[in-house]
């Protein structure tokens, strides 16, 4: 007998998602996968999904974490629509993630997580993997549970560690399917491990199963062992990156590009605070990580430190921009810099931590007492994180002001390779601390940025105060003269707006630069709508991409950009914001597609909109 | 704006251009006065140093000062201030806020700068109501106090500045009077020299909207029977012909007056100062009319390394373990792999 099964089917991209209890240790599986996956030559995206309980109730949907991967032997834009792999942990695994596959999928199912105490918490009143419910599905059942206990015998764990091994048996099983090398997840587990020699085997062992598993053991007909070829990529160094990795390294690199060290203010929030702890690894680089009180203290330390002559920055996320507002109003005041990151996730209120959103756009161009201008920059994909946090500073110290940089739950979890970039190739950013008395008060200005100057405590000659009262423009004391407050709130909105003259003009992702219908996305969701564009662009429709990076000020091009288009169509996971600035700055009939569900967007999703657009137009 | 040269410094080098803004009257004058005479004293240099205070009568005081200074937000002058120690530890930092800015809506900065033992002097004016709003009662106001929010009086109880500062865990605690200018000099001097986050309570009379807030410790008839001058090692005695002391009780925990010569009352059992005694500066802290004398002075110092010092040291350690940081070699670590030109896919 031949084994034909074991014949590598080639397919150009696969989705996998791991599913279990948030104790089951998806995300680590998930990591481990994307690591491989991306040493194998694919290109990648991830989306880790979990609950915001650090250990739910176990077996209950509520407590279901999911990690998703997208890898293919083409680019990558999004972590997919709809899993072709499925491995379901337990019965609220399954049940949670069901409903996203099509028909065909291969569902995986650890069948000793099946009892009927584990079915009764799911909320399943027969079981499903005898009532026919999974018929249109590949199922591949084994007792993942019993098949590492038997693995994992040999190093006499008790039963509630040896089972914690399972996820680690899952992923050996998915490294056959995939034909991935076990390597450099061995190596992993060295370095994790590496106190704990017991646990740190006991997985090796588990996972050496699970792929031997796939090697042995006859499998049902229609499930077989797959083989994803590389991607063709720009040449390059890459690796993977998350966008909070790539905020926190961008971060230190325009401490770098600009000669100064910086000063971070942060209070833990999630999904922000891993940027805190990547910083906190990084004090050898001049950053100074400051775990505040509160939000507030935060950014109040932030501006202390800049206005001492460092770089200030502070990271957090929706509720805590809230707190930080007043502050943010005086950084406008007294014209320091300082970056703001804000890793959106859904509001109102503390809303779902852990679930994405963009719906704090109006909040960090708006959200201030009085007219009190910041610019605003948004990340696109998790690399870009890296690229948006330079220029949030770059902004910052040219014009002397606060910027705001969006980035969102999605793109800062979410992984994909990067092509490390040549730091060299990178410019400087020019600082200047003022020096000569002669002249000096603390709101002198660059004529063509408007920037104030910033002279620095320390230097002999420049004693000098400043405060959120309104100043004097031509000496900087404090003034209520009214011609005088009108002419400073002036100043203040025209130095943000010349930050046009160092932005890049907007330029059109996928398509022309004109037509019947453009797309007009913002952030994160580069990746979903750049997919469906491209996809409709292949069945005939006349649309074209045109995503936002830099949102106060836009590109000078931007309203001429958008005059050349029929129709705009502006997809946002929230309620409607950036359309509302496009319709207002540009007086252009844009209209909103709007998801605030919590997660991103489909792919076929934006198809549909897109087709039903040009429909509608026909 | 005069340039800063390194001359003698005198009062003057410290006076900004600006006028004073207090009402006619206002402790404030005083205090401002004080501190003017009192920095020449201490070889500062106009140029390192910060005044940062939060909104409120006294957070006016940097516009006065020529040195660097930031009028920040209501109650945040701890954090922008523990923000610029961090940033440049080398600048003497002095923090000026009052009852309402430090005590209600900064509160929890406060608690956390003396906690971390910033090295900040921070000056906490206390005149027991809100001034630059018009007179509503403060979180320091006596119960029943009235004012425009309290027509019928307050109903809550007061926090005390010392004995909150003790219990966030402050090193350094001392109080003093608007009126009296030599020992309040002295303080300024005291906590200065500490290397540490330093707390001065100075009771401030507001002539408009709480007068007389402390007449009952700072009046001339009264305040040598109400004020206790503590000076570390020397015995905690006060009164007009110095024969009044503060001893332990015999029947519980606790401090009370004696008279010394009355009722078999030594000298010797009346307490010693001892500053770095943290029990006896929370008792002394407590200690007020009607009952007992106000305690002002350095009630308590003992230093302990700054935050600043032990958070920059960290920056130095991690440049000993990890080495010259090299930002190339951050963004390739871990796994890295190379996409080469003509690679088949």
């Amino acid at each position: 007998m031949d084994y034909p099964s074991r014949e590598r089917k080639t397919l150009d991209q696969v989705v996998v998602r791991l599913a279990g209890d948030s104790g089951d240790g998806m995300q680590k599986a998930g990591e481990q996968f994307t690591l491989t996956t991306a040493l194998a030559g694919n290109d990648l995206a991830t989306f880790p999904d979990f609950p915001a309980e650090i250990r739910a109730p176990a077996g209950t949907t509520f407590g279901v974490s999911g990690f998703q991967i997208h890898f293919a032997d083409h680019d990558v834009l999004t972590p997919g629509d709809r899993p072709d792999v499925l491995v379901a942990m337990n019965p609220a695994a399954l049940k949670v993630n069901l409903g996203d596959l099509e028909p065909g999928a291969l569902v995986i199912v650890n069948t000793g997580a099946f009892t009927k105490a584990n079915l009764r918490k799911a909320g399943y009143e027969a079981n499903p993997l005898e009532d026919g419910s999974l018929d249109p599905f590949r199922v591949l059942e084994i007792d993942i549970s019993k098949q590492t206990l038997a693995a994992v015998e040999p190093f006499e764990l008790g039963s509630r560690d040896a089972l914690r091994c399972k996820n680690f048996w899952a992923l050996g099983l998915l490294y056959w399917m995939f034909d991935r090398d076990l390597a450099p997840t061995l190596a992993w587990l060295d370095e994790k491990f590496a106190k704990r020699p017991v646990i740190r085997d006991a997985n090796k062992a588990a996972l050496k199963a699970g792929h031997a598993y796939g090697e042995t053991v006859e499998l049902p007909s229609g499930i077989e062992p797959y083989r994803v070829p590389r991607a063709k990529l720009p040449p390059g160094e890459y690796r993977n990156i998350t966008g909070n990795e790539a905020t926190a390294w961008g971060l230190v690199a325009a401490a770098r590009l600009s000669g100064l060290e910086m000063v971070l203010g942060s209070y833990p929030i999630t999904p922000a605070s891993n940027v805190l702890h990547y910083l906190a690894k990084l004090r050898h680089f001049g950053v100074t990580t400051f775990q505040t009180e509160d939000e507030i203290a935060a950014v109040c330390a932030a501006i202390g430190a800049s206005f001492a002559g460092k770089l200030g920055v502070t990271t957090t996320s929706g509720p805590g921009v809230a707190l930080k507002t007043e502050a943010i109003g005086l950084a406008i005041a007294v014209e320091l810099p300082l970056v703001i990151v804000d890793i959106q996730r859904a509001g109102p209120s503390t809303g779902m931590p852990t679930k994405t959103e963009q719906s704090d756009l109006l909040q960090a161009m708006y959200g201030r007492n009085g007219d009190a201008p910041v610019a605003v920059v948004a990340a696109a994909t998790p690399g870009d994180c890296f690229h948006m946090a330079i220029e949030a500073a770059r902004l910052a110290l040219r014009a002397m002001t606060p910027v705001f940089l969006l980035t969102d739950g999605y793109i800062a979890n979410g992984a994909a390779p990067w092509k490390i970039p040549d730091i060299a190739e990178i410019p400087p950013i020019e600082v200047k601390f003022h020096q000569a008395p002669e002249g000096f008060h603390p709101f002198l200005r660059d004529p063509k940025t408007l920037a104030r100057v910033w002279p620095i405590p320390g230097t002999p000659g420049l004693a000098h105060r400043i405060g959120g009262l309104e100043k004097d423009y031509d000496s900087g004391n404090i003034s209520y003269d009214p011609a005088n407050h009108h002419r400073m709130t002036k100043v203040r909105a025209e130095k943000i707006a010349r930050l046009a003259d160092v932005i890049p003009e907007q330029d059109v992702a996928t398509g022309e630069d004109h037509g019947k219908l453009a797309v007009v996305g913002w952030g994160g969701t580069f990746g979903a709508i750049d997919a469906a564009v491209r996809s409709c662009r292949a069945r005939g429709a006349a649309v074209s991409h045109i995503h936002l990076r830099y949102l106060n000020p836009f590109p000078k091009n931007l309203g001429a950009l958008l005059s050349r288009f029929d129709r705009i169509l502006v997809p946002e996971l929230n309620n409607g914001q950036l359309v509302k600035i496009l319709r207002s700055e540009f007086l252009v009939p844009a209209r909103g597609l709007d998801k605030i569900a919590g997660q991103p967007f489909k792919v076929s999703e934006l198809e549909d909109a897109i087709l039903q657009h040009l429909e509608q137009d026909a | 704006m005069a340039p800063d040269t390194p001359t003698a410094l005198t009062r003057k080098s410290f006076m900004s251009d600006q006028e004073v803004r207090w009402c006619p009257g206002c402790g404030d004058y005083a205090i401002l006065a004080a501190l003017q005479r009192t920095l020449p004293k201490l070889g500062v240099r106009p140029e390192n140093t910060v005044f940062v205070s939060g909104i409120g009568c006294s957070s006016r005081f940097p516009y006065y000062m020529n040195t660097y200074g930031f009028h920040t937000i209501h109650g945040r002058a701890p954090a922008v201030a523990t923000g610029v120690k961090l940033a440049n530890p080398d600048l003497d930092v002095w923090v000026i806020t009052g009852d309402g800015d430090g005590l209600s809506i900064g509160g929890n900065h406060l608690l956390h700068a003396l906690r971390r033992n910033v090295d900040l002097q921070i000056l906490l004016f206390n005149n027991r109501v809100y001034g630059l709003t018009k007179g509503q009662y403060s979180p320091t106001s006596l119960l029943g106090q009235h004012g425009p929010s309290t027509p019928l009086g307050s109903v809550d109880y007061p926090v005390h500045p010392l004995p909150f500062a003790l219990g966030a865990g402050a090193r350094f605690v001392a109080r003093a009077i608007d009126t009296v200018q030599k020992p309040l000099m002295e303080i300024y001097e005291r906590a200065y020299r500490n290397k540490g986050a330093s707390l001065v309570e100075i009771l401030q009379n507001c002539p408009v909207f709480n007068d007389g807030a402390f007449t009952d410790v700072a009046a001339k008839d009264v305040a040598s029977d109400r004020q206790l001058w503590a000076v570390h090692g020397q015995p905690l005695v006060f009164g007009k012909n110095r024969d009044k002391g503060l001893r332990m009780r015999r029947d519980g925990c606790g401090i009370e007056v004696v008279t010394i010569g009355e009722g078999g009352v030594s000298m010797d059992e009346v307490l010693v100062h001892d500053e770095t005694n943290l029990g006896l500066a929370s008792l002394l802290a407590h200690l007020g009319p009607p009952d007992a004398p106000m305690v002002f002075g350095v009630l308590y110092c003992n230093p302990a390394p700054t935050y600043e010092h032990q958070a920059l040291a960290q920056n130095e350690l991690a440049r000993q373990r990890y080495g010259e940081a090299d930002l190339d070699a951050l963004l390739r670590s871990g796994h890295t792999w190379t996409v080469s030109g003509n690679e088949d896919g």
